[in-house]
């Protein structure tokens, strides 16, 4: 199994590379220089392995939810890469990349939380399934800190930038169901790559033109009162 | 020498697919005004979220339609600006990394000289130089063309463009968005004795315009407006300076520069009135008028696989950088 994969939803910038259990990568903290960094990136990964675009299986990215442009870069990219050599596209879950982080430093259940800005954040909760994978354990929202789904039981990690604006609301809200918080990672195609060898594997690559941004946030315009 | 051109600057998805030697192959469009309409104007969110979803079919079916596969094409350009950002990075990202899948050159071109360019895919193209009048929805300029990439700003539009001018008054008339067209059709049926409003920025020197102060003309003289004929008046009046207000200012341009050509290009260049008033003023000064094919008035990718296939032509090709651009200035190439 071959992918290359690419997450720019926040402001980390990264890409990465599987080439049969083997993984590479490229990762930066940039804000706004994604549009330069990222196909450099991409093609850095290629030629340092010596693997041609076409020889991939698929690509993947991490589809948000996320900064708005910074979801719509990864998308318009691997839609563009991914029509051109022809290869399916594996979108995976920005939150999930980001719980992963959380699963590999050794917590079995991980609450991830992204700024969303206006007083909200993209949440999600997940498990590792049995090969130490993120499997979601709830449905993805974009919601106020004060009014996230609490889980059951105890010992959740959280992990991401949600944490670090809105901690004490969080915790108000949680209670004692969080173990530890860790508010530095941030989501990355490494995770992103891992994530999508498994789902290519179970059957969720899509087209090209289906490699689309997941927003969340979907109500970003009033219409006129008249 | 055949370039596959993709513009999404603001609230048209276009595709298209130029040849050197046969000329344009292919053109698909997507126009998001409807979408846009309910809000009374474009949301720039909504629109890029848009182009995401109808870019890439767009692609295939202008590819498809040109008969035209990877290792037929030469080169990919897109709309680098200026316009919305968020529209312009999901045309400038899809055609940036299409052109890298490929180990094809891509070029990021300038959205006016798009629209500048326009009439050459005309059947009687205009000759450099030339005088162009770009007049849309976003601009209102004069420019001075001596070739590809040789553009001199003449003159522009302060605050409104003459297009935005147009769908404001419109909306204040109760026609909707865009209801620039519709501001037309009703100022058929209205008195250009009626009302007389100014012709901006026209009694001093210099080929700038304005345009905000006559929709303000128009609220005002709107609130003594009882009838559908008081409307029509209205409507009337205020294309009446408007076009006045462009021929007049084209015509300077002409007689400054002695151009010989005058290109008219954007959304605008479509009035009936406009075009009869130029033909007649800037044919007596012996020059002639041309517009481009009607379909490419507005946006549209074929302006932009034309301005890609120029600057190709001229050598250009960039780094993997996707470029972006919401303002960029025409004449600093």
């Amino acid at each position: 199994m071959k992918l290359l994969s690419i997450e720019t939803a926040t402001e980390a910038c990264s890409a990465a590379l599987w080439l049969d259990g083997a993984l590479t990568s490229r990762f930066e903290m940039a804000p706004r220089e994604h549009t330069r960094l990222i196909l450099p990136m991409m093609d850095a990964l290629l030629a340092e392995a010596g693997v041609r675009l076409a020889d991939l299986d698929a690509l993947a990215f991490g589809r948000g939810p996320g900064a708005f442009t910074g979801v719509r870069i990864a998308a318009a990219v691997i839609q563009g890469a991914a029509f051109g050599a022809d290869l399916p596209v594996v979108p995976v879950s920005t939150l999930a990349a980001l719980a992963q982080q959380g699963l590999d430093a050794g917590a079995t259940r991980v609450l991830a939380a992204l700024d969303a800005r206006m007083g909200e954040v993209y949440w999600a909760a997940f498990e590792a399934d049995s090969e130490g994978l993120a499997v979601p354990a709830g449905p993805e929202q974009v919601v106020a800190p004060d009014a996230v789904p609490v889980p059951e039981g105890q010992g959740w990690r959280c992990v991401g930038s949600g944490w670090g604006g809105y901690e004490q609301a969080l915790r108000t809200r949680l209670g004692g169901r969080v173990s530890d918080i860790d508010s530095s990672p941030y989501p990355a195609a490494a995770e992103v790559a891992r994530l999508a060898v498994r789902d290519f594997a179970a059957g969720l690559a899509v087209p090209a033109e289906q490699a689309l941004p997941v927003y969340l946030r979907d109500k970003v315009a009033e219409k006129p009162k008249t | 020498m055949r370039i596959l051109g993709i513009e999404t600057s603001c609230d048209e998805t276009g595709v298209a697919v130029i040849d050197a030697e046969h000329g344009l192959l292919s053109h698909a469009l997507y126009s998001q005004v409807a979408l846009h309409a309910e809000y009374g104007g474009v949301v720039p969110e909504l629109a890029s979220r848009d182009h995401i979803r109808k870019l890439l079919p767009l692609v295939r079916q202008a590819l498809d339609e040109a008969d035209t596969a990877a290792p037929d094409l030469t080169g990919i350009a897109y709309t680098s600006g200026p316009g919305l950002l968020g529209a312009l990075l999901v045309g400038a990202g899809v055609a940036r990394s299409l052109a890298w899948a490929w180990g094809l050159p891509a070029v990021g071109v300038h959205h006016m000289e798009g629209h500048l360019l326009a009439p050459l895919l005309g059947d009687e193209p205009p000759e450099f130089p030339f005088l162009a009048l770009l007049v849309s929805g976003g601009h209102t300029m004069l420019v001075d063309v001596q070739g590809v990439g040789r553009y001199r700003i003449l003159g522009e539009s302060l605050d409104d463009a003459a297009g935005e001018a147009f769908d404001k008054t419109a909306k204040l008339l109760g026609l909707g968005y865009p209801g620039g067209p519709a501001l037309a059709a009703l100022a058929e049926q209205g008195d250009p004795a009626r009302f007389s409003f100014p012709r901006p920025m026209t009694d001093r020197p210099g080929l700038d315009f304005s345009f905000s102060g006559l929709k303000t003309r128009a609220l005002t003289t709107l609130r003594e407006a009882r009838t559908e004929q008081d409307r029509a008046d209205v409507a009337r009046a205020f294309e009446e300076a408007v076009v006045d207000t462009l021929v007049i200012k084209c015509l300077r341009a002409v007689q400054e520069t002695g151009a010989e050509r005058l290109v008219v290009a954007g959304g605008v260049g479509a009035n009936r009135r406009l075009r009869e008033r130029l033909r007649a003023a800037v044919g007596a000064e012996g020059a002639s008028v041309h517009y481009p094919p009607f379909e490419f008035c507005t946006d549209n990718g074929a302006m932009i696989a034309l301005a890609g296939l120029m600057r190709f032509q001229a050598g250009a090709g960039e780094d993997l950088t996707i470029r972006a651009r919401a303002r960029w200035n025409l004449a600093q190439g």
